[in-house]
């Protein structure tokens, strides 16, 4: 089934379709931090407690779709460079647009980016500190729950994580311009008719999705340099460590 | 008008292949690229040398013989249009042209400019036919097309195999060529039968030449001088999926 | 010359049949054991070698392409004729046979063109079946348009690349064969002579064009399906390739050439513009059906914009000659009546070689989007070759010789004077007469190949028995050896001149002395310039590089020297038929309102040349043509 080219083709469309699915899920839940440490806290905390095979199930078959993803485009990148082995002297591009042209780089850098994002929100490997960080903001009666809601904006604070953060949703944003209409084309399921709409809609999806990611560091970061007040602005006195 | 002609020379397919630089003045506005390239030969001649060799044949667009990557295009700038003609009034006096051969693996030259496009013919004799018989054919009435249908097959059929869809695709793919051959069979009543047969073997005969992957980029098409859509490709995808889908519930 | 065209006995309509049951047969088992050349991918060897193929015969086929998919067949535009009647306007097979042979100005055989017109029906539904995506009326039924000599709508075409689609759909049978082994093609393979042993075609040798290997091929019998010799006059319609040099190959081993002056001109090409030109565009006889010819009534008018010219101020001469046919008269009459109109000095464009063809009043009646719509794709290669716009203003038009009806004689087996080695397509004379009708050409490179051959050549092999001779025989050698010492010997041609400066200057020569009107003067001192331009090939060709790699300039000389043997052999045909008909017209034999006189009394017969040595006259001999089932009339489309 996929060991033809076009195999291999639907595979990519077939992972990046999940991925494409998960961002915007992934970026509607994240916008809950806008509604306050109550929403986000407790979203955060529902999803920690799902039966385990839920959740471990779901994260494995994430990670299994971005290595297959990223593992398929190598192996194509590869045989698509052995096809041609010698440039032409004049290289001149028609129709393709840079986003298209550039898929192989963009989505080494969102490699890059998904790792780190793990290991500074997920595992906290980067700040191992963001550990302790606990409330009974969000929480139900009783309990103590991790506190994303500081977390999120202490992370954020860093100016250099939230450029790389910004940058890498542009990326993404460019990624999935090309990506989200490739999808309808690698599974052949469009015509003539809904090529533009399918392109269009791509674009704008891959707009919201740039947008609804970067707003919370530009935000935190607006806050940090005096621009703007949103969040709880004692997170933005205090050393991470007091609290 | 005057030109300098970057013209790309390779004594084989084993040898390196490298660029001359040739003048030539006196150029007609009218003369298509080709008619310049006989110019240019007749020119070389006459120094003592031996002429460029490139493929071309019917001179009149649809035979697919001519090739020539020209200042990076396929078939030169000029939309839906072949190297044979395309006229060098498109061009402007002094200007330097480059002239290379379809860059591609699954190419290789001959010698110059020339091209092996042989894996194109091996597509089509994996798949790209329907099978009747000389003399076994009903009335060519006795199943009638929609008039969309066969209109959309004859835009697929349209294809001249010149290549050009592989030498401007970055990935050398040739999924545009292979697209357009199934998509027009597939596309008629005629073709139903051996549908899924077809695309698996012009698929599997594709990927064995040497093409590189397509990645949905759409220069092939925008380089087409039939104006070949994406379309088919997509359609081709479609139709291999089914097939697969089928095999493996058979 | 044995010239007995073994006509089979029986009424007219009934001949193919009678012929199909007493021609013997080869039986099933057997078929493998027969290997069968076929020289050529085009509609007639490309059809001809898939259904042989899959009969079962063992065929290896060849083309100087570097794909049989690229065969000038594949250049035709308008369409095929077929007498399906789908119209309901009064065709039928005899109608068809019947344009057929007065469209030919009665020079052509009867029971042939019957059968093409018994069969053409076959070829329609052969090729529906393949895929061929002929247009369609919206009820998904074949859309039929008419076309120049008929008044009947009979032509089936696909958009204006008819001749594409039906090679494409010959191709894709070959593929199959290809793949199933029946079939072995040989790509960038030009064959240089033919093996005749014991008076028997027994095999050909070919020159590989990319390693220059020459290479014996032995077989049991030999196609060649090679097309016409039109590239004789240099520009033409024919693809660059285009050559006679396997048809004078064979002519030069003993196969009779039949009405070599027979050529076509095509009225709708686009004109010369200058003297880089290599090639002439053919813009589709179809144009004629919403598009009108004019050139201005007075020459003084004729550097004008034409959309300048006020109505009244213009000539539709051929609507004037012609009124119940018009634009739509037949090719010959179409063409003179340009040159006659150029000649007047009435003549518009470059050279003032050129007539217009005016869509404005299709234009205004059916909308541009109609138009487009027919002819979009046509309007689109004008634009690209002139850099005009042939919506806003009238396209320029000029004749330019297209297609050849003479070729190897055959007789109603499709087989030349040497026995085994036939002759389909273009190549051969049989269908067309002294003039062939737009949109037939088709028909008969198919009918050929997918329908007559397959049972003609049954019965010769059945009679002849297998007997394919090693490679290694001394005849087959001996050939070998001539095609070497002739491609050494151009090889190491180190003069002045490239034998593309030869093929201009033949080219000029049969232009103006063979070209649209001819008179003996001119044809005799045509002749005498041919032998001298000849005399200076031999001394003065220069011919780069080395025969063992592709070298194309080694290909253009070989091709070039047989054309310069050939041209003579035209003028001479041209020479010796006095009378005008069909595409030959002789100036001395026309009336005095300038249309052609045929001589029925002295030459209803076809001239077959036989080759006789290098630098001797050829011999001609006569194959009479009876005509039992027409009337021999004046063509008149007035």
């Amino acid at each position: 089934m996929f060991t033809s080219s076009i195999g291999k083709k639907y595979l990519m469309a077939l992972t990046g379709f999940v991925l494409i699915g998960f961002v915007f899920v992934h970026m509607a839940g994240n916008l809950q931090i806008l509604m306050g440490p109550e929403k986000i806290n407790a979203y955060a905390h529902a999803l920690q407690s799902l039966p385990m095979p839920i959740l471990w199930g779901s994260r494995i078959f994430l990670l299994v779709c971005v290595v297959l993803h990223a593992w398929t485009a190598i192996v194509l990148i590869r045989e698509n460079r052995a096809a041609r082995p010698r440039e032409n002297d004049v290289e001149v591009t028609k129709r393709a647009g840079l986003s298209s042209l550039k898929m192989g780089l963009t989505g080494t850098i969102l490699l890059f980016f998904i790792v780190f994002h793990l290991l500074h929100f997920t595992v906290r490997a980067v700040y191992p500190e963001y550990d302790d960080l606990m409330t009974t903001v969000g929480a139900p009666e009783g309990m103590e729950v991790h506190n994303v809601y500081s977390m999120v904006l202490a992370g954020f604070q860093h100016t250099w994580v939230s450029v790389f953060y910004v940058i890498s949703m542009f990326l993404l944003c460019g990624h999935l311009g090309h990506g989200f209409s490739s999808v309808f084309q690698s599974l052949g399921i469009r015509s003539e008719s809904w090529r533009n709409k399918i392109d269009w809609a791509a674009k704008g999806y891959a707009w919201l999705i740039f947008l609804g990611f970067s707003i919370v560091p530009i935000l935190v970061i607006g806050q940090k340099f005096d621009l703007i007040s949103f969040f709880e602005p004692s997170l933005f006195s205090e050393p991470l460590a007091m609290r | 008008m005057n030109l300098i002609l970057k013209v790309w020379r390779q004594d084989g397919a084993d040898d390196e292949g490298r660029f001359e630089t040739h003048q030539i003045n006196g150029v007609s506005e009218d003369s298509s690229f080709l008619e310049m390239m006989d110019q240019l030969n007749e020119q070389l001649l006459e120094e003592g040398n031996e002429p460029i060799l490139f493929d071309h044949d019917c001179r009149e667009g649809v035979c697919g013989t001519c090739s020539l990557t020209i200042n990076g295009f396929a078939h030169g700038p000029e939309n839906s249009t072949t190297t044979c003609q395309l006229h060098m009034r498109k061009f402007s006096d002094g200007e330097t042209i480059t002239v290379e051969p379809f860059r591609a693996r699954a190419f290789p030259v001959v010698r110059d400019l020339v091209v092996d496009r042989s894996a194109f013919d091996r597509i089509t004799q994996a798949g790209g036919f329907i099978t009747v018989r000389t003399g076994s054919a009903p009335d060519g009435n006795a199943l009638p097309v929609p008039k969309d249908d066969s209109d959309k097959a004859m835009d697929a059929a349209a294809c001249i195999g010149c290549g050009a869809c592989v030498a401007s695709c970055k990935n050398a793919s040739a999924m545009l060529f292979t697209a357009a051959k199934a998509g027009h069979l597939n596309l008629l009543p005629q073709g139903q039968a051996e549908k899924d047969k077809r695309v698996l073997s012009m698929v599997s005969a594709m990927d064995k030449s040497g093409f590189g992957n397509c990645r949905n980029y759409g220069e092939c098409s925008a380089a087409c001088p039939k104006d070949i859509s994406l379309d088919y490709i997509a359609k081709l995808n479609r139709d291999h999926v089914k097939a697969k889908i089928k095999k493996i519930f058979a | 010359m044995n010239l007995d065209s073994k006509i089979p006995e029986g009424p007219l309509s009934e001949k193919w049949d009678n012929h199909r049951f007493s021609s013997k047969l080869v039986n099933p088992a057997n078929k493998r054991k027969y290997r069968i050349i076929v020289v050529g991918s085009g509609l007639a060897g490309g059809s001809a070698a898939a259904t042989l193929g899959e009969l079962g015969y063992n065929v290896d086929c060849f083309c100087y392409q570097d794909s049989p998919r690229r065969a000038h067949s594949i250049a035709a535009q308008g369409g095929i004729n077929a007498a399906k009647n789908y119209q309901n306007d009064g065709d039928s097979t005899h109608r068809l046979f019947y344009d057929t042979v007065k469209g030919g100005d009665f020079r052509s055989r009867e029971a042939n063109v019957y059968r093409l017109a018994q069969v053409s029906t076959n070829i329609i539904d052969q090729c529906v079946a393949q895929g061929v995506p002929f247009a369609r009326e919206y009820g998904g039924l074949l859309a039929n348009r008419s076309f120049g000599g008929a008044q009947v709508s009979r032509t089936f075409y696909a958009r204006g690349q008819t001749g594409q689609q039906l090679l494409l759909g010959a191709y894709s049978a070959l593929s199959r064969q290809i793949s199933a082994g029946q079939v072995k093609m040989h790509t960038r393979q030009e064959m240089l002579d033919i093996v005749v042993v014991d008076g028997h075609a027994k095999g050909i040798i070919t020159r590989n064009l990319a390693t220059g290997e020459t290479k014996a091929w032995t077989a049991d019998a030999v196609l060649l399906c090679t097309g016409g010799y039109g590239n004789v006059y240099y520009l033409s319609t024919n693809a660059i390739g285009c050559n006679v040099t396997a048809t004078y190959r064979a002519y030069r081993r003993g196969a009779g050439f039949a009405n070599p002056c027979f050529t076509q001109i095509h009225p709708t090409c686009i004109p010369v513009s200058g003297d880089h030109q290599s090639k002439l565009t053919l813009m589709s006889e179809s144009l004629r059906n919403d598009g009108r010819v004019w050139v201005p009534k007075n020459a003084e008018d004729s550097t004008k914009n034409p959309n300048e010219i006020p109505e009244d101020a213009r000539d539709y001469y051929l609507e004037r000659k012609y009124p119940s046919f018009g634009n739509l008269a037949p090719r010959d009459i179409s063409s003179r009546s340009a040159k006659e109109a150029c000649d007047e000095g009435r003549g518009v464009g470059p050279g003032g070689r050129g007539v217009y063809l005016d869509f404005a009043d299709s234009i205004s009646r059916l909308g541009e989007s109609a138009i487009r719509e027919r002819y979009g794709n046509l309007f689109q290669m004008y634009e690209r070759i002139t850099g005009e716009n042939a919506y806003q203003r009238p396209m320029r038009i000029y004749p330019a010789i297209h297609y050849t009806m003479g070729g190897l004689w055959v007789d109603y087996n499709l087989m030349t004077t040497i026995p085994g080695c036939f002759a389909l397509g273009e190549a051969n004379f049989s269908d067309h007469g002294a003039n062939r009708l737009g949109a037939s050409a088709l028909m008969q490179g198919l009918s050929d190949g997918y329908f007559v051959i397959p049972y003609t050549i049954g019965d010769y092999l059945a009679r002849s028995g297998t007997g394919s001779i090693s490679p290694d025989s001394p005849e087959v050698k001996e050939v070998m050896e001539s095609v070497r010492q002739r491609v050494d010997q151009l090889t190491s041609a180190s003069g002045k001149r490239s034998s593309r400066s030869y093929h201009k200057e033949l080219g000029q020569i049969m232009w103006d002395y063979a070209g649209m009107a001819r008179n003996a003067t001119g044809l005799e001192k045509a002749i005498g310039q041919i032998q001298d331009l000849r005399d200076d090939f031999n001394k003065n060709l220069l011919v780069p590089g080395s025969g063992d790699t592709l070298n194309a300039e080694l290909e253009r000389a070989g091709r070039v020297r047989d054309f310069l043997d050939f041209g003579e052999l035209l003028c001479r045909d041209a020479f010796e038929r006095n009378e005008s008909c069909g595409g030959h017209f002789r100036e001395e034999y026309q009336t005095e309102d300038g249309e052609a006189t045929r001589d029925d009394e002295n030459f209803a017969h076809a001239a077959v040349w036989e080759y006789k040595g290098e630098e001797k006259t050829p011999t001609r001999h006569k194959e009479e043509l009876k005509y039992d089932n027409v009337k021999l009339a004046v063509r008149s489309y007035k």
